[in-house]
C-alpha cells in the first residue's frame, strides 16, 4: 500500500475529494432534490474561483469565501430566473448561463486567462501557520477542509428539515402536490438553485486558494465529475435517510478522487485523462443496472437448470 | 360560497385543434353544499376544476370565493383555501418524503404566515399529525417516518384527503378521487370523505362516474355537457330521481345520450 499509494497521494486525494464533494452536494440539491439539471456548474465553479482569487490577492482570504458564495448565488439566481419567469428549459438555462459566465469570469480575472495568488496568504496558509509541528504542516489543509465540509453537511441536513427545505424537496418530488399546498414553486426553485450554486462557488473559492491559482478553464468538465461523485454516492449509500445520502456525496467524491489517483499512479497519460473520467462515470452509472442484470441472468439460469432437472426426472420415470 | 359567473375557456384558439372547454358556465354553490358532477367524456368537468383551482386563467367571466374575487389569483395563493384531490392517487403526495414531511408541507396552508421559513416540525404538530392520521384508521400513525412511496394507492389517497382537509378549505374539489382504487378501498376512502366533509361542514364539488353516487352523495347533482352545466337538481326533486330519470334528463337537455363509457359500464353492472 505504502509503495503504491503514499500518504501524500492519499492526503491529496482526500483534500481535493473534499473540495469536489461540495460541488457534488450542490448537484445533489439541484439534481436529486429539486429534480433540475443545472448545467451552469462549470461556469459557476470558475466564477467562485475567480472571485475568490481576486479578493484573496487583495488581502482578504476569509472575505473571499462569502464573496465567492454570493457570486454563486447570483449565478444561480439568473439560472432560476430564466427557467421560472421566462420559461427557458432548465438544461438550456444552465447552458446559457454557463456560456455567459465565461466572459464574466474573464472580466473578473481582469481579462487574463490566468491569475496566480502565490505569495499571498490563503486560508490554508494561515491555518497551517497556527502550529509548527510537522504533523500539522502535513495535515492542516485536510483538517480545515474536513471541518468546512462537515459544517456544510450539517447546514444542508438542517436546511432540508426546515419548512422551506421541505417545500423545496416537495417541489422536486411532486409538482402537483406543491401547487395544492400553497407553495410557490417559482420561489422554491429559485431558493434551491441559489443555495446549490453558493456551494459550487464555495468549492471554486477553496480550490483556487488550495492550488494558489485560477484558470479560466478550471471548471471544464466539473459537472461530469460532480455527477460521477453523485452517482457513486447514491449507488453506495442508496436513497434512504437524508443524512446518509448527504454523506454519500462526500464519500462518492473522495472515492472518485482515489480512482483518479490510482489512474495517475498507473501512469495514464494526461491526454487520456478526460476519457478515463468519462469511463469511470459511465461505469458508475451502469453498475447498479449491471448488478441487476447479472442477478436476473443468474436467476434465469438456475430456473432453467431446475426445470431441466425436473423434466429429466420425469423422463426417467 | 363559490360563485362562478359566465366563464369561458378555449384551448388552442385559432388552430384546427381548437377546443371550447368551458362555454358561458355559471354556478353558485352555497356554504356547505356538496354537489356531485357527472357528464360525458370531455364535457369540461376537469377543466372546471382547473379553472376553480387556478391551473390556468379563464378567458372571461369571474370566479368568487366567499365574496373574494379570485379570477386572477395565482394557483399557489388560491390553494391556501382550496383543497383538491386528483383521480391519480400518486399525484397528491410526494413519494420520497415521509408521511410526517408530507403532512408538514400540507400544513403550511394554515400557518405560512405564522410559521417561519426556517422552523422545524414541532412536537405539538407531530402529535396533531399522529392524532389526525389515527382518524383514517389505517395504522399510518405508527408509520410516520416511512416514505409515502411505500403506501398503497388507497392509503395515499386517504392521506391526500387528510392533507387537503387538515386545514379546513373553503371548497374541496374531488376529481373522481376513488376511481383508480379497488372497490373496497374506494368504499373506505369515500366513507372517509363523507365523514370529513360532514364533520367540517366543507363545501364540496365531486366528479364521479358512478350514477348511484351522483344521486346519493351530497345534496345536489350537476350534469355537464360540452362545457356547460345542463342540469342542476337538488332537494325534493333530487330525492325522487332514479338513475334512469337522470339518463333521460341528460338526453333531453343535451340532445344526445350520455356517452361516458365508464358511466354506462357502471350503470349496466348496476353498481
Amino acid at each position: 500500500m505504502t509503495g503504491f499509494l503514499t500518504a501524500g497521494i492519499v492526503r491529496t486525494a482526500l483534500e481535493v475529494g473534499l473540495i469536489y464533494s461540495l460541488v457534488a452536494l450542490s448537484l445533489f440539491i439541484s439534481y436529486s432534490i429539486l429534480n433540475i439539471c443545472d448545467l451552469s456548474t462549470d461556469g459557476c465553479y470558475t466564477l467562485g474561483c475567480a472571485v475568490g482569487a481576486i479578493i484573496t490577492i487583495a488581502g482578504h482570504p476569509f472575505l473571499a469565501i462569502p464573496a465567492a458564495m454570493l457570486a454563486g448565488i447570483c449565478s444561480g439566481y439568473v439560472t432560476a430566473l430564466l427557467q421560472t419567469k421566462f420559461g427557458v428549459e432548465s438544461i438550456l438555462a444552465g447552458i446559457i448561463v454557463n456560456t455567459g459566465l465565461y466572459t464574466v469570469n474573464l472580466a473578473v480575472m481582469g481579462f487574463s486567462s490566468n491569475v496566480s495568488i502565490f505569495g499571498t496568504d490563503t486560508i490554508f496558509s494561515l491555518f497551517k501557520g497556527l502550529s509548527d509541528s510537522s504533523f500539522w504542516k502535513d495535515w492542516s489543509a485536510l483538517i480545515l477542509l474536513a471541518v468546512i465540509v462537515v459544517l456544510v453537511c450539517a447546514l444542508i441536513k438542517w436546511f432540508l428539515g426546515t419548512t422551506l427545505g421541505l417545500s423545496i424537496r416537495a417541489t422536486g418530488d411532486s409538482p402537483a402536490m406543491v401547487r395544492a399546498s400553497s407553495i410557490n414553486p417559482i420561489f422554491t426553485i429559485t431558493v434551491g438553485l441559489c443555495f446549490s450554486n453558493s456551494l459550487t462557488g464555495l468549492a471554486g473559492c477553496l480550490i483556487g486558494q488550495y492550488n494558489k491559482t485560477c484558470d479560466i478553464n478550471l471548471g471544464t468538465g466539473m459537472v461530469t465529475i460532480a455527477l460521477a461523485s453523485l452517482v457513486i454516492g447514491e449507488t453506495l449509500c442508496g436513497r434512504g435517510k437524508m443524512i446518509v445520502r448527504i454523506l454519500g456525496m462526500v464519500i462518492g467524491s473522495c472515492l472518485y478522487r482515489f480512482i483518479i489517483s490510482i489512474a495517475l499512479r498507473l501512469n495514464v497519460p494526461t491526454e487520456a485523462f478526460k476519457l478515463v473520467s468519462a469511463v469511470i462515470v459511465a461505469i458508475a452509472i451502469a453498475a447498479p443496472r449491471a448488478k441487476q442484470l447479472i442477478a436476473f441472468k443468474h436467476k434465469q439460469l438456475t430456473a432453467m437448470q431446475e426445470r431441466k432437472a425436473m423434466r429429466g426426472g420425469r423422463a426417467d420415470a | 360560497m363559490l360563485k362562478i359567473e359566465h366563464i369561458f375557456k378555449t384551448f388552442n384558439t385559432g388552430t384546427v385543434n381548437e377546443k371550447r372547454a368551458l362555454t358561458d358556465l355559471c354556478l353558485t354553490l352555497e356554504d356547505g353544499d356538496f354537489a356531485t358532477i357527472i357528464g360525458s367524456n370531455g364535457a369540461g368537468k376537469s377543466t372546471l376544476f382547473n379553472a376553480i383551482a387556478g391551473s390556468f386563467y379563464t378567458d372571461s367571466g369571474f370566479i368568487e370565493l366567499d365574496g373574494q374575487d379570485i379570477t386572477f389569483e395565482q394557483e399557489h395563493v388560491r390553494s391556501r383555501y382550496i383543497g383538491r384531490l386528483f383521480q391519480d392517487p400518486l399525484m397528491g403526495t410526494a413519494p420520497h418524503m415521509t408521511i410526517e414531511e408530507n403532512l408538514s408541507v400540507a400544513y403550511l396552508r394554515a400557518n405560512e404566515h405564522k410559521r417561519g421559513l426556517f422552523s422545524h416540525v414541532s412536537k405539538a404538530e407531530r402529535e396533531k399529525f399522529r392524532q389526525q392520521l389515527s382518524l383514517l384508521d389505517m395504522g399510518l400513525e405508527d408509520r410516520m417516518d416511512h416514505p409515502v412511496g411505500l403506501l398503497s394507492g388507497g392509503q395515499r389517497q386517504a392521506l391526500t384527503l387528510l392533507m387537503a382537509t387538515m386545514v379546513t378549505p373553503k371548497i374541496l374539489l374531488l376529481d373522481e378521487h376513488t376511481a383508480a382504487l379497488d372497490p373496497s378501498t374506494a368504499a373506505k376512502v369515500l366513507e372517509l370523505t363523507k365523514k370529513i366533509v360532514a364533520e367540517n361542514h366543507i363545501t364540496c364539488l365531486m366528479v364521479t362516474h358512478n350514477m348511484n353516487q351522483a344521486l346519493e352523495l351530497g345534496n345536489r347533482t350537476l350534469m355537464m355537457n360540452s362545457g356547460n352545466i345542463v342540469f342542476d337538481v337538488k332537494g325534493e326533486e333530487r330525492s325522487h330521481m332514479t338513475i334512469q330519470d337522470l339518463l333521460d334528463k341528460f338526453e333531453e337537455r343535451a340532445g344526445k345520450g350520455l356517452n361516458n363509457d365508464r358511466i354506462l359500464l357502471s350503470t349496466k353492472e348496476g353498481v
